[in-house]
């Protein structure tokens, strides 16, 4: 287990008070707070390196460019790529996923063709594949989930035999906590020759990945869900796919020759980099997988299972509670709604006891109308989350409930 | 009453209360007496876009004064819209168009008011005083 109490200390947003209570953070599946060697990283690098990269033959500039570089080459061995030009440098996951919709997306679609999903997709990976159904007068494949939030994979199995030309899932739900058995639906899309996305940004600050093992095609992440600033994160990609790929954006630095009437592209993964990039950031970032690193995923995932299984036999004791999400394979994100009671009542209270849960449908519209309910509370948590925090969240759901009664 | 007169007086119900959670028992409370909206208005075209929860806001013009009902299906916000009514039911269009509703500043609501918040109660003041402006225009034809 991983020494909290020090871990925490690294945390100043931690350590503060809201409405006259101890702040309690768990709406870390939204954003997490950062450790003070991420934002030193920040501070640093404007006070010591700032210069803008891959351009300058100056000190600074080289300088910044090989830290740069190094984050790639370090990322790129923390998920094991089998090349350091596979880490495509972007805004988040969002960025990721919509660069690989477009550009992807359009080299690989006919009139009528479909790309196939899951049911709890965030927003940001349903709607990306969706436009571009519609673009393509084709038809966006919808894998169910049964009533624990577990994927039905015979459903997915099913709908792969419809030759979709594109496979993107969730590795964990935000809504529902679930963890998608995607090895096994990578095997699966590949045995029909299909590539496969996963939208990784619940999972990289949670669970160790090894792209090459899940030999997923592209897997998207964001730094600030992983202790990371926020505006940015990466692409993985296959190199025999990314060099298939049109760019995306266009500008500055993706480019090899230009001239008034063609323009050359630079290589991979330059290539996929059009303009000044968020510098800082990507620093910060190496900072922060670092920093998860030194703790260990092992050690990471053993106490959020801890805190999670805490956390819902809690809850459970509470009337009228309904958990939504009790898929086998859990990370550490609890859904819930008790009786009748608003989300939005529920959130509001619990904030005014210092206690920061997110309320509503999570970017995941389509899964609060499977369970048919306009929104529920969440909690997820961290590394940095204790057994304490978890009893006076108890203490004041209960509170709450008996206010709203 | 005119509508600084109420804002005054809900000002002062809440300043006996120090304590967050009695703010907010207060405010759930006055949420019960909301004036119901009538069941036939409880339609999407009554709701106020962008709440977290949902709100439905009807208005009638009687005698120069504007009524307002609604209804809320998060209690909370219920008693948020509850003194939204109070203070601006039955007051004239232009006294509605004119109040600034500072009272919500002052019982440490405002938050619920700033863009930032996706309890929709902002579009619910720009709904009412909207009401306020249309009866206003129809009245001066």
């Amino acid at each position: 287990m991983p020494d909290v109490a020090s871990i925490r200390k690294l945390f100043p947003a931690l350590h503060q008070e809201v409405y006259g209570k101890p702040l309690i953070y768990l709406d870390n599946a939204a954003t997490t707070q950062k450790p003070q060697q991420v934002i030193d990283r920040l501070v640093d690098y404007y006070s010591q390196e700032n210069s803008n990269i891959h351009r300058g033959v100056h000190h600074l500039s080289q300088k910044a460019t090989l830290a740069y570089e190094s984050a790639r080459v370090f990322i790129a061995g923390l998920i094991n790529a089998n090349h350091s030009h596979e880490i495509i440098f972007t805004r988040g996951t969002t960025e990721s996923i919509n660069l690989v919709a477009s550009s992807l997306g359009n080299l690989l679609m006919q009139q009528g063709d479909k790309v196939l999903i899951t049911a709890m997709e965030h927003h940001s990976n349903l709607v990306p594949w969706q436009q571009l159904c519609i673009k393509h007068r084709g038809e966006l494949l919808v894998t169910r989930f049964d009533e624990t939030g577990t994927t039905d994979l015979n459903h997915f199995k099913e709908l792969l035999t419809r030759k979709p030309k594109i496979v993107a899932i969730a590795h964990i739900s935000n809504a529902l906590g679930t963890i998608n058995p995607i090895q096994e639906m990578i095997r699966l899309s590949h045995e029909q020759g299909i590539p496969v996305l996963v939208d990784g940004a619940q999972s990289i600050a949670h669970s160790a990945i090894d792209v090459q093992q899940l030999d997923c095609d592209f897997f998207a992440f964001s730094a600030h869900k992983a202790y990371g600033p926020m505006g940015a994160g990466v692409l993985y990609g296959k190199t025999k796919w990314l060099e298939k790929m049109p760019p995306y954006h266009f500008g500055g630095e993706m480019v090899d020759k230009v001239n008034f009437t063609e323009t050359t592209f630079n290589i991979l993964p330059f290539k996929f980099e059009a303009g000044t990039p968020n510098v800082e950031a990507v620093l910060g970032m190496e900072t922060a997988l670092k920093f998860v690193k030194e703790i260990g995923y092992e050690n990471i995932t053993a106490h959020e299972d801890a805190l999670l299984r805490y956390a819902t036999q809690k809850l459970m004791e509470i009337e009228d509670m309904k958990i939504f999400g009790s898929s086998p394979h859990k990370a550490a994100v609890i859904s819930f709604q008790i009786g009748n009671i608003h989300p939005f009542d529920m959130g509001t209270l619990l904030d005014k006891m210092g206690i920061a849960v997110r309320t509503g449908h999570h970017c995941a519209q389509p899964v609060m109308d499977a369970f048919d309910v306009p929104g529920t509370v969440r909690a997820s948590f961290a590394v940095y989350n204790t057994f304490q925090e978890i009893d006076t969240f108890i203490a004041a759901i209960k509170k709450a409930s008996a206010m709203l009664a | 009453m005119k509508t600084e007169e109420i804002q005054a007086q809900i000002i002062s119900e809440f300043a006996a209360f120090d304590d967050w959670m009695d703010k907010y028992n207060l405010l759930i409370e006055m949420g019960k007496d909301t004036p119901m909206i009538d069941a036939r208005f409880k339609t999407n075209n009554h709701l106020i876009s962008g709440c977290q929860s949902k709100v439905w806001l009807h208005a009638e013009y009687v005698d120069g004064k504007v009524f307002f009902t609604a209804d809320s299906d998060a209690v909370i916000t219920k008693g948020i819209v509850n003194l939204l009514i109070r203070a601006l039911s039955g007051q004239s269009p232009d006294d509605i168009l004119a109040t600034d509703l500072g009272f919500l500043d002052q019982i440490g609501l405002k938050e619920h008011l700033s863009p930032t918040r996706s309890n929709g109660l902002l579009s619910m003041v720009q709904q009412m005083k909207l009401y306020a402006k249309v009866f206003k225009l129809k009245a001066g034809n």
